[in-house]
């Protein structure tokens, strides 16, 4: 189903909780809500699902506006985040709940009820009760009771945070595969940002009850509109006057501007490895951070400390040890505006043409 | 020390419960098991124990939907503002701060029929006031905030997200609530219909005041026994307390049966 929000508002007490957010959905694709928790994230799910309602601003449906459409009638499946599962009703039940409200017939209920259970892997679990079944299987029953009804439209609220590590990383994969498999238009929200880039064709980065972003993981992974987006996906050293590294001089010109850099935008070794050594800075390493599938080191340039990675593959770091260190580019933001500045040096100053 | 304190507990337990229930029981039956059933089959004990068993159905019936409904509100109203639900969550405790008696005299004094609002009841031939209306009042008074302090801490508990699932999946107000909130809160529902029970079986003070305790009309078992012990009718007054002590241990057994089945689900 397409989605088309503008201009809503929401206020609790004093509280603004969402301000002015507008957005639209294309029919099938899946959208992660991603944001710092307290953000208004799922004050915006629970709008679209008419579990709250707005001060101001349009919800379309299909071009239909559902403002005044209670939750029934619009055609949604939500997941809680704790499930809510009916904790009297066995898994069957608790499917066919949706079904049921429909007045559909047993055999019909029946059989969508198999067919969900088959495609969610509950097989052999209908007579159990929520209370018997582990974090993971319940939170697959919560899928399939949303589904049941034939939504057009799947709202899913922290869906994994309430299950361990492993099994999270097994759901979102297999989330993944089932919203595809239903192709049905779904949006959920999440604090995690590599849950984020990891499930959602979209992520929206949401702030402080604002849309900070809208796009694919990589457009705004590798094209941060704000210092917040750039500074919340991906992890980066603040750099308060990035005029006093080599290549960045420039910067100087705007006063007031900060940096940020990615770990990847840093290259560390020795000066050898370097085409041009001119546009390296020196550098002591100051902690090294073992990260199962390489090395998180800190090194402290003059007075700055920037955080990059290293492979196992390389010679061991240690801390103390003299390093140079080439910064390709970072992303300066001020007050007003934000871009991505290259190292200025990196352009060889006496290029040998042959 | 720590023995001490056992075989006082005990003794307190002894003295205050066993040795009542077993007085009332051999009081009963002094004078056999003839003195037992003219005690309890005497028109007047009929009607009594018939006007209590009239007053706990109404007062049950009338206290779980209201009591319910309070709690509901109480709990999820969003129309009442906060300061509103304060006040009223406050003023459900009332009856168990005030006695029994002083309820009684406030439905006296504000439908009885010297009263305008009693005049006017009483001139539609609806008599308030030494009358079963006037006493199935008085103990609705005194059980009210049972059936609502028993509900609203369970209604708290579970939340409302199991509601909005419902409403997610189509379901409108009555069918989530029966299908839905219903069976969440049975079990606090029956603890507040047990407790409202005992409590309108043995409620003496506010109803002595509101019905006038006029003998094969406005009395009740309680009412009965405190005139059989004033004529030093003991063995009566016996036999009807022991109608009402049966029914009392009753009861508490179907609730302690009750609370088992909540620990299977």
């Amino acid at each position: 189903m397409h989605i088309e929000v503008s201009g809503l508002n929401k206020h609790f007490g004093q509280f603004h909780a969402v301000k002015d957010v507008s957005f639209s959905i294309e029919k099938g694709h899946l959208i992660g809500l991603l944001g710092p928790s307290g953000g208004g994230k799922t004050s915006i799910l629970r709008m679209l699902a008419g579990l709250e309602s707005p001060d101001s601003g349009d919800i379309l449906f299909h071009g239909r506006r559902v403002n005044d459409l209670p939750p029934q009638e619009r055609g949604i499946g939500f997941v809680f985040q704790n499930y809510a599962l009916f904790k009297h009703m066995t898994v069957y039940d608790n499917i066919a709940f949706g079904l049921k409200i429909k007045k559909q017939s047993k055999q019909q209920i029946k059989a969508r009820v198999m067919e969900l259970v088959e495609l969610t892997g509950l097989s052999g679990f209908e007579h159990r009760y929520p209370h018997q079944l582990s974090g993971g299987q319940r939170q697959r029953v919560a899928f399939a009771r949303a589904l049941a009804p034939e939504p057009q439209l799947l709202l899913l609220d922290e869906p994994f945070a309430a299950i361990d590590a492993k099994i999270r990383q097994e759901l979102r994969t297999w989330l993944r595969d089932l919203i595809e498999r239903v192709g049905i238009t779904s949006i959920f929200v999440t604090h995690d940002q590599d849950e984020a880039i990891e499930v959602a064709d979209e992520i929206m980065i949401i702030s402080q009850g604002r849309v900070e972003q809208k796009g694919t993981p990589w457009d705004i992974y590798k094209a941060p509109q704000t210092p917040f987006v750039a500074s919340f996906i991906g992890e980066s050293s603040i750099v308060d006057n990035i005029s006093e590294l080599k290549g960045f001089e420039d910067a100087a010109h705007w006063p007031s501007t900060r940096a940020l850099i990615r770990p990847e935008y840093i290259e560390i070794g020795s000066r050898h490895e370097f085409p041009i050594a001119s546009a390296t800075e020196q550098g002591r390493i100051k902690h090294i951070h073992f990260r199962g599938s390489e090395w998180m080191v800190e090194v402290v340039v003059g007075k700055h400390t920037l955080i990059t990675y290293r492979s196992l593959e390389k010679e061991v770091l240690h801390p103390g040890d003299e390093i140079y260190v080439l910064i390709h580019r970072a992303y300066l933001f001020n007050d007003h505006d934000s871009w991505m500045m290259e190292n200025r040096l990196k352009v060889d100053p006496m290029p040998v043409h042959i | 020390m720590r023995r001490i304190l056992i075989a006082l507990t005990y003794l307190v337990f002894i003295v205050l419960l066993i040795i009542p229930l077993f007085k009332i029981g051999t009081g009963a039956w002094q004078e056999g098991l003839d003195g037992l059933i003219h005690a309890i089959t005497r028109p007047e004990a009929v009607h009594a124990l018939m006007m209590t068993a009239w007053i706990v159905v109404v007062v049950t019936m009338l206290n779980t939907i209201f009591g319910v409904m309070l709690a509901m509100y109480l709990v999820r109203g969003t129309w009442m503002g906060s300061r509103l639900k304060q006040f009223l969550n406050s003023i459900v405790d009332l009856p168990f701060a005030v006695s029994p008696v002083i309820g009684g005299l406030m439905i006296v004094l504000i439908l009885g029929p010297s009263t305008t609002i009693g005049a006017f009841f009483e001139s539609i031939g609806f008599k308030i006031v030494y009358a079963f209306p006037g006493m199935v009042l008085a103990t609705l008074f005194v059980t009210f905030p049972l059936m609502v302090r028993e509900v609203m801490p369970v209604l708290q508990e579970v939340g409302t997200q199991q509601e909005e699932a419902a409403s997610t999946l189509g379901a409108y107000g009555w069918t989530t609530f029966w299908k839905v909130t219903w069976p969440l809160i049975r079990f606090g529902v029956i603890y507040g219909v047990v407790l409202t029970i005992a409590r309108s079986l043995g409620e003496f003070g506010a109803v002595l005041v509101v019905s006038g305790n006029v003998m094969n009309k406005t009395q009740t078992a309680t009412t009965l026994v405190y005139q059989d012990v004033e004529n030093f009718n003991v063995v009566s007054a016996n036999g009807v307390a022991l109608v009402l002590a049966v029914f009392s241990v009753l009861l508490l057994l179907f609730m302690e049966w009750a609370k088992r089945r909540r620990g299977v689900h």
